[in-house]
């Protein structure tokens, strides 16, 4: 079987947004349709985005009207430092319950079903196994709210693979997740000054990359792999070697005994450790990962080499906050241009503008002639103000006081604007790709001092916008 | 649903690839892809690293090596070792000894002896009690020394996965906690958990007869009262400990060590595990070749000082 309607669920989520994005490029997938109850926080180019309540008890109407045949969840909360207990409760066994119960019955189109699942499942205890593997249950009852939603969440899961054989059900174990873009507690802990260690003990943690995340899930996607998958990165770190890697000093603040209490008072004073973690720094865990790369998986990067990109992240970070860029950021303007643009919804994507010859020669002359009615004022103008394209909100902002004055000539120029006005908003826009910042920017004021229409102008600023990210980020 | 996607498939003759692509892939069965072939996907060890997977530092090993094991083996035990040629030089095998001494010393000997007299010298998994992992302080080390805690899957793995030497006790702390006047006297080896693991696993048995470490670290008494307040495994009273503090369980006697490796016990079929019968028996023999040995040895022994 191969998936071509596919519906992802938690499309918020990191992962939820990721994984569209990587199967947007699949061409072997007609339609993605990705549900949750926010809206999606990533640029999202083919993917439609409906939203449901947290439980997701419309879901089969969904599924059944757009005959989804694989379903992707991505939803499971397994940090309990994002939300509330009750909610994740919520989402994670109601939600579960919900989204089975969408791919249920004989007449659902659903034939596949990958859940995203975490290692939390294990537990992390005194008498566990260095390596979990797949087939070993848990041994001892969960503890935590998080752990008790993923054994049920998967309980569920199990109880719907047997009562459904026909439907292709994949699990995957997600060890805990570091890199630039996620937010995690795990990575929180580690971007303190120094790394809090239980003392007296130094447990053995294995990572998984966020980027063989989402390559794990989108390899499962593809290919018929039901059953149980661990995925985590080669190689189990001891937390003092995480600290050694992270170039931090280990502060082993947090006491053997009354560790809780001691938790609620370092909670006080801003360091936030939840109660799944705390079993893991004092016992840690370690999976085996080998049935996945057996499956033909391959990892991009080992916990140790995980550990290492997060450490250059947490060194970078700082300096790339104070520039108001992050990798992977939402980005109100861009989402905004996809969101009312008609044109961006089309079968032709951004990146491959498919522009008429007529269309690109308009535009060329219309900034042609521009060109030749400034004259001598616009030729220093552009290498004295902007040699580069410059993604900043500060150099756009003054912009205008730099600008304005020499477009005080710009009315007599009346054949462009004629010209101009002609093309229809969204042909403007559809055009905007093709053209240089420097361009981009004239235009900008010309519409500005002209027409003036907020559609083009807000169109030009996100492209700018977009153009502007990756020499920050 | 299912009909409509096999009239898609047939209509794209472009993609007639990517079927028999998938049903290369429904064809091999899942479960069956275990041990043999899950082996050739273990990861190796980053050059970089200096901890293992398991939590091993050579670095730290090393350290304890030269500063105390070293001396001990040499000088304070001065340890005669019998049939080193009997602990294989490739491939998993579980090493089965007696256990005793308050802070037991045998399994450190026995680790050294296959360090220093075995043409091919390996490092050996000693497994510990869970009662390690849980408590502070020698969580942190017991890993780092190369033990490992005795979980059947952990033996497993080490045996049949790593091909390394993994070394049980099986009488466990029933050994380490009996009285000086039991000495030399095996206890109950478990319910034979470490025979299935190696029938398990195929790997062989190598039982480990140990003189010297009962008279090393005798034990008069065990305080029940201060091992539930102290939490530790027992308390016990040794010619040195409490009244010399913690360090007084290292204060170990100059015993004669004298180590005896006996002839494997190989088990090449599959699935002998699941004889439960056999499995028992097996647990027997060895507990008896070790016992017999123990006699032996003790009986040949003329001061418990000089051998």
């Amino acid at each position: 079987m191969k998936s071509k309607r596919v519906l992802i669920t938690g499309l918020s989520t990191y992962w939820g947004g990721r994984l569209a994005q990587a199967l947007e490029a699949d061409e072997r997938i007609e339609v993605l349709v990705g549900v949750d109850n926010e809206e999606p926080s990533v640029e999202l180019e083919r993917t439609e985005y409906v939203k449901v309540g947290t439980q997701h008890a419309l879901l089969r109407r969904v599924v059944e009207a757009a005959e989804i045949d694989t379903i992707i969840d991505t939803r499971l909360v397994v940090d309990s430092a994002t939300t509330s207990p009750r909610k994740a409760h919520e989402n994670n066994v109601i939600g579960t319950m919900n989204i089975l119960a969408a791919c249920s019955g004989a007449a659902s189109p659903v034939q596949k079903l990958v859940f995203k699942s975490s290692t939390h499942f294990y537990g992390s205890e005194q008498d566990d196994p260095a390596f979990f593997v797949e087939s070993m249950g848990r041994p001892h009852a969960p503890k935590t709210p998080i752990e008790r939603d993923i054994v049920e969440a998967e309980a569920a899961l199990r109880d719907f693979a047997e009562k459904n054989p026909l439907v292709d059900c994949t699990v995957l174990r997600f060890a805990n997740v570091l890199g630039p873009g996620v937010r995690t507690s795990h990575i929180a802990l580690f971007s303190h000054p120094a790394v809090p260690m239980i003392l007296g003990f130094d447990p053995r943690y294995q990572f998984v990359h966020e980027d063989d995340v989402v390559h794990a899930l989108e390899h499962v996607v593809q290919r018929e792999l039901p059953g149980v998958f661990n995925v985590a990165a080669d190689g189990v770190l001891a937390l003092s070697e995480v600290a050694g890697l992270l170039s931090k000093p280990y502060a082993p603040i947090i006491p053997p005994w009354g560790t809780g209490l001691a938790a609620a008072g370092l909670r006080r004073v801003g360091l936030e450790i939840p109660p799944e973690m705390l079993n893991q720094l004092r016992f840690g865990r370690g999976v085996d990962n080998r049935l996945l790369k057996a499956a033909g998986f391959r990892y991009g990067h080992t916990s140790r080499e995980t550990v290492l990109v997060l450490g250059e992240h947490l060194r970078l970070h700082p300096l790339l906050r104070s520039g108001g860029q992050e990798p992977y950021r939402y980005e109100r303007e861009v989402e905004e241009f996809l969101r009312w643009s008609p044109h961006v919804k089309g079968s032709q994507t951004r990146n491959t503008p498919a522009l008429t010859a007529g269309q690109v020669t308009a535009l060329q002359r219309l900034l042609e002639t521009r060109a030749g009615g400034e004259g001598e004022a616009e030729e220093p103008e552009p290498p004295l103000e902007n040699p580069r394209p410059d993604p900043d909100r500060g150099p756009a902002a003054h912009e205008p006081e730099v600008a304005e004055p020499e477009l005080e000539p710009a009315p007599p120029r009346a054949a462009p604007v004629d010209h101009y006005d002609d093309l229809a908003p969204e042909e403007v826009i559809s055009l905007l790709d093709s053209l240089e910042p420097e361009d981009l920017i004239a235009l900008r004021e010309y519409e500005r001092l002209h027409a003036g229409r907020s559609q083009i102008v807000g169109a030009i600023e996100s492209v700018l916008a977009r153009r502007g990210q990756p020499h920050l980020g | 649903m299912s009909e409509s996607a096999d009239v898609a498939d047939s209509s794209r003759t472009t993609l007639s690839m990517r079927p028999t692509e998938s049903e290369v892939q429904a064809a091999a069965p899942l479960p069956a892809i275990r041990d043999e072939e899950l082996r050739d996907y273990l990861p190796g060890l980053e050059p970089e690293r200096r901890l293992t997977d398991w939590g091993r530092s050579e670095r730290i090993e090393g350290l304890l090596d030269r500063a105390l094991v070293d001396f001990l083996y040499k000088h304070w035990f001065r340890a005669e070792i019998e049939g080193i040629e009997n602990v294989p030089a490739d491939g998993g095998a579980l090493l089965v000894s007696n256990h005793s001494g308050a802070l037991p010393p045998d399994a450190a000997m026995i680790g050294k002896a296959i360090k220093e007299e075995h043409p091919r010298p390996r490092p050996l998994n000693i497994t510990v009690e869970h009662f390690f992992k849980g408590f502070p302080g020698f969580s942190m080390l017991i890993p780092k020394i190369g033990c490992v805690a005795a979980h059947p899957a952990n033996v497993h793995r080490l045996l049949a996965d790593e091909q390394q030497l993994v070394l049980v006790f099986p009488e466990g702390r029933k050994g380490t906690e009996k009285l000086y006047r039991d000495r030399y006297r095996l206890r109950r080896f478990g319910r034979g958990g470490f025979v299935e693991a190696a029938m398990r696993a195929r790997a062989p048995i190598v039982p480990v007869a140990v003189v010297g470490a009962e008279e090393a670290a005798p034990i008069f008494a065990q305080m029940r009262l201060l091992q539930k307040v102290t939490g530790l495994l027992y308390f016990p009273i040794t010619p040195t400990f409490p009244h010399l503090g913690a360090l007084g369980m290292l204060a170990y006697l100059p015993a004669k060590f004298k180590l005896r490796f006996l002839a494997p016990i190989r088990f090449d079929d599959p699935g002998l595990h699941e004889d439960k019968g056999l499995v028992q028996t097996v647990a027997h023999d060895v507990r008896a070749r070790i016992q017999e040995e123990l006699l032996d040895m003790v009986g040949k022994r003329r001061s418990v000082w000089l051998g």
